[in-house]
C-alpha cells in the first residue's frame, strides 16, 4: 500500500543516518525482512524511480511508526538525509518477502554488515519471542560503520563485532568470526543481510556447518513491486530449476544455499530461458 | 457534469483510455494488490515469447534525468506459460486485455498469433516491432517498413477478424510516418507509440558502462516530447488510425498532450514504477483538465491540436450552438 507518511525524528547513528515516519498502514503489517520504497526528491523530481530501504524498526506510537537507516549515496538518499521532522515522504510498502521464523525455540546466528545490520534487529525480536537463542555477528570497515553494536549487545546472548581496520573488536569480517560463532553457540541457522560477496561467504560457511541460512540480497531495483524485471538473480527453485527470479517480489530473503551467487551479474547458461540454453531441456 | 471518457481502439471499446505499457505491469498480478484492474481502460500484458527467456544480465537498469534506462531482454515464461496461467488469471477476471508479443523472425510471430488467436480473453493484440530480426542480421523490424509490414500481415491474417492487431512502433526511425503507413497498409488495425529509444549511461565511479547490456531503452518524462512527436506526425499523416500513446506519461496533462496530438488511448509505462496507483491518478487527472476546458467527451479532444491556428475548437463550437435558444 501506498502511505504519506510525516517524519517524526532524523539522527545520525554512527557514520548512517536514521528517519522515523509515521507510517500506520505500513506498521501495521511489517514482519521482519519487509522494506519499503521511497520516492525521492520530491513534487517535480527528475528522480522517476523509487529508494528501497529496510525497514530497521516499526513501533506502535502515532499510530505507528516505521524506522529507515541508510548511507548518503547517490542523489536520492542525499535528499532523504536532507529530510527534518514534519516533512512528508510517500512510502509503499511493506514490500517483499520477510525471514522465515523457526517454528521451535533454536539456536540463530544473526549476521550483518553495514547498514544491513539494521534489519536484524526486528528479527531479533521475533525470535526471541519464540524464545529462541540470539548471538549477532556485526560488522564493517571501520568503527562508526557497525550499526546497532549497543543494541545488539543488550538483547543478545553473545555480540561479536568484526571491522577490517581493527578499530573495532576483531579485525577482519563478519565471516572470519562467523566459524566459531556458530561453533560455540551450536546455532541451528543463520540469518544474513550484507552486501553479496558476504551474503556469498556467510552461506559457504553455514553449508559447512550443515545449518540453514537465511540471506536477504539487495539488487539494484526500478519498481520494487515485481512489475519491471529489473531485479533479479539467479536462484534454484525447489525442482532443481534456475531461475532468474525477482530480489523484490520472490526476495529480498532467500535460502542461501538456492541462491547461486557466483553467478550474479550473469544469466547461468543452465538457468530457464538463458540464451541458446535452459529452455530447450524444459518441457 | 462528468466527461465521457470512453473511447475506442479500432471497434473495441475501453471504458477509459488508460492503459499499462507493455512490459511496465507485468501480467497484472503485481498491480491487482493495489487497486482494482476494472479500473483500467485495457491492461497491456508484457511481451509473450514462444519460449520462455531469461533476459539480460543485471544490472539491468539505471537512473537518468527525468528518465530510466532497461535492457530487461523480454524476460518471461513464453506463450505456453501465459496461455496456462496468465491470461485466464486475467480473462477469468473479465479484465480487458491487450496482449504484446514479440519475436526473432515472422515465423515466431504468426506462431505466437495462432496460439492467441482462439485463446479467451484477447481485447487486442500489440505487436512489439522493437526486436531484433534474427534473420536479417539483427536489424530491428521496427526500423524497417517492409520488415515490420512483414511481420503485422502475417499476424493479421491469422488473428479473428474482431481483435485488434496494433503495431508498435519504435521512435529511433529516420521517417516514423513510413513505417506508420507500411504497417497500416499491411492490416494494422491501430498504431502505438513509442516503444523506448536506444539511450546510455556511464557509471562514473566503476568507469564502466551502468548496464551490463551496455545500452538500454530509455524511458520516463525524458522521452514524453519524443512521443508527442511521432504521434502528432503519425496522426497527421493518417488521421483515420487510432493511435495508442506511450512515453513518459507522469500526469493527467502529459496524458492530454498525447490525446490532443492524436492518440485515442494513453499508455503508462514508467510512472508505474513510481507509483502503482499512477493510471487511476492520470486518468482522474486527464478527466478533471478536459471537465475545465468544457469537453464533454474525451473523443472531441483526440487530434484537437491539429486544427488550424485561429479556429475555435470543435467541441465548444458546438456547445454554443446547443446553448443558443
Ligand atoms: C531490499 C533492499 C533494501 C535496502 N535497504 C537499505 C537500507 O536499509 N539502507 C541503505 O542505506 N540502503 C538500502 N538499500 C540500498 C538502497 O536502495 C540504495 O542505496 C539506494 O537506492 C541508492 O539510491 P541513491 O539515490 O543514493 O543512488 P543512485 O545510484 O542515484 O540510484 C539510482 C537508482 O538505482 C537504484 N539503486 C542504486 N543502488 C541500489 C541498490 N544497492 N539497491 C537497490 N537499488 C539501487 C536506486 O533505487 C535508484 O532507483 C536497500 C536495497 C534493497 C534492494
Ligand atoms: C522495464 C521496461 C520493460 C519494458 N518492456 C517492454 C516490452 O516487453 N514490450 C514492449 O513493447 N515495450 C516494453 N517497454 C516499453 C514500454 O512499453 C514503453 O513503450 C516505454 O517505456 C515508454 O513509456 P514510459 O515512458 O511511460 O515508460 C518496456 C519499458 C520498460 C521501462
Ligand atoms: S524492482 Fe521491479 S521487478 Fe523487482
Amino acid at each position: 500500500m501506498q502511505v504519506t507518511g510525516t517524519v517524526l525524528t532524523t539522527r545520525r547513528v554512527d557514520a548512517y543516518h536514521a528517519l522515523t515516519v509515521v507510517a500506520p498502514g505500513i506498521a501495521e503489517r511489517y514482519r521482519p525482512g519487509h522494506f519499503v520504497s521511497v520516492a525521492v526528491g520530491g513534487g517535480q523530481t527528475s528522480m522517476v524511480t523509487r529508494r528501497a530501504l529496510s525497514i530497521h524498526d516499526v513501533k506502535s506510537d502515532y499510530g505507528g511508526t516505521v524506522e529507515l537507516v541508510f548511507t548518503a549515496r547517490g542523489p536520492g538518499t542525499a535528499w532523504l538525509a536532507e529530510r527534518r521532522a514534519r516533512d512528508t515522504l510517500d512510502l509503499v510498502g511493506p514490500l517483499g518477502r520477510p525471514f522465515p521464523l523457526p517454528r521451535d525455540p533454536v539456536h540463530c546466528v544473526l549476521v550483518g554488515a553495514e547498514y544491513g545490520s539494521a534489519l536484524l534487529f526486528p528479527l531479533a525480536d521475533a525470535l526471541l519471542a519464540r524464545g529462541c537463542r540470539v548471538d549477532f555477528v556485526l560488522g564493517g570497515t571501520g568503527a562508526e560503520r557497525v550499526f546497532g553494536a549497543m543494541r545488539a549487545r543488550r538483547i543478545a546472548e553473545t555480540t561479536t563485532l568484526t571491522t577490517e581496520d581493527g578499530s573495532l573488536g576483531l579485525r577482519g569480517k563478519v565471516t572470519d568470526a562467523l566459524p566459531s560463532v556458530i561453533a560455540d553457540t551450536r546455532a541451528d541457522a543463520v540469518y544474513a543481510c550484507a552486501p553479496m560477496e558476504t551474503l556469498r561467504a556467510v552461506t559457504a560457511v553455514s553449508m559447512e556447518f550443515d545449518i540453514p541460512v537465511q540471506v536477504a540480497v539487495e539488487e539494484s531495483m526500478a519498481c520494487g513491486i515485481g512489475v519491471c524485471m529489473t531485479c533479479v538473480l539467479p536462484v534454484i527453485g525447489d525442482d532443481g530449476v534456475t531461475r532468474m527470479v525477482r530480489a523484490c517480489a520472490e526476495g529480498p530473503v532467500f535460502r542461501g544455499e538456492r541462491v547461486r551467487f557466483e553467478d550474479v551479474g550473469t544469466i547461468p547458461f543452465d538457468a530457464l530461458g538463458a540464451p541458446g540454453g535452459g529452455a530447450r531441456h524444459v518441457s | 457534469m462528468s466527461v465521457d471518457m470512453r473511447t475506442f481502439l479500432a471497434h473495441v471499446e475501453l471504458a477509459n483510455p488508460i492503459t499499462t505499457a507493455a512490459g511496465c505491469a507485468a501480467s497484472g498480478r503485481e498491480l491487482a494488490q493495489f487497486f482494482d484492474l476494472h479500473r483500467l481502460g485495457a491492461l497491456t500484458t508484457r511481451s509473450i515469447t514462444m519460449a520462455p527467456r531469461a533476459g539480460r544480465p543485471t544490472p539491468r537498469m539505471a537512473e537518468t534525468p527525468s528518465g530510466m534506462l532497461n535492457a530487461v531482454g523480454l524476460q518471461g515464461p513464453g506463450i505456453d506459460a501465459f496461455l496456462e496461467r496468465e491470461l485466464p488469471w486475467l480473462a477469468q477476471r473479465g479484465i480487458k486485455t491487450i496482449v504484446s508479443i514479440g519475436g526473432g523472425t515472422v515465423a515466431e510471430y504468426s506462431e505466437l498469433a495462432r496460439r492467441l488467436a482462439d485463446a479467451p480473453g484477447v481485447t487486442a493484440l500489440e505487436v512489439n516491432l522493437s526486436c531484433p530480426n534474427i534473420e536479417d542480421r539483427g536489424r530491428v523490424f521496427a526500423r524497417e517498413g517492409s520488415a515490420a509490414a512483414e511481420v503485422i500481415a502475417s499476424v493479421r491474417s491469422i488473428m479473428r477478424y474482431d481483435v485488434p492487431v496494433v503495431a508498435k512502433l519504435a521512435p529511433d526511425v529516420a521517417d516514423i510516418v513510413s513505417v506508420a503507413r507500411a504497417c497500416v497498409d499491411a492490416g494494422a488495425d491501430a498504431l502505438s507509440m513509442i516503444n523506448n529509444p536506444l539511450g546510455m549511461a556511464i557509471d562514473t565511479e566503476a568507469l564502466r558502462p551502468s548496464l551490463a547490456a551496455v545500452t538500454g531503452g530509455l524511458s520516463g518524462p525524458a522521452i514524453l516530447p519524443l512521443a508527442v512527436r511521432c504521434v502528432w506526425q503519425v496522426h497527421a499523416a493518417l488521421p483515420g488510425v487510432p493511435l495508442i500513446g506511450i512515453g513518459g506519461v507522469m500526469s493527467g496533462r502529459d496524458a492530454f498532450q498525447l490525446v490532443l496530438a492524436g492518440a485515442c488511448v494513453v499508455g503508462v509505462g514508467t510512472a508505474l514504477f513510481h507509483d502503482p496507483y499512477a493510471c487511476l491518478r492520470i486518468e482522474r487527472e486527464l478527466e478533471d483538465l478536459l471537465r475545465a476546458r468544457g469537453f464533454q467527451r474525451l473523443a472531441d479532444a483526440v487530434g484537437l491540436a491539429h486544427r488550424p491556428p485561429g479556429s475555435a475548437p470543435r467541441h465548444l463550437l458546438v456547445d454554443s450552438e446547443e446553448s443558443t435558444p
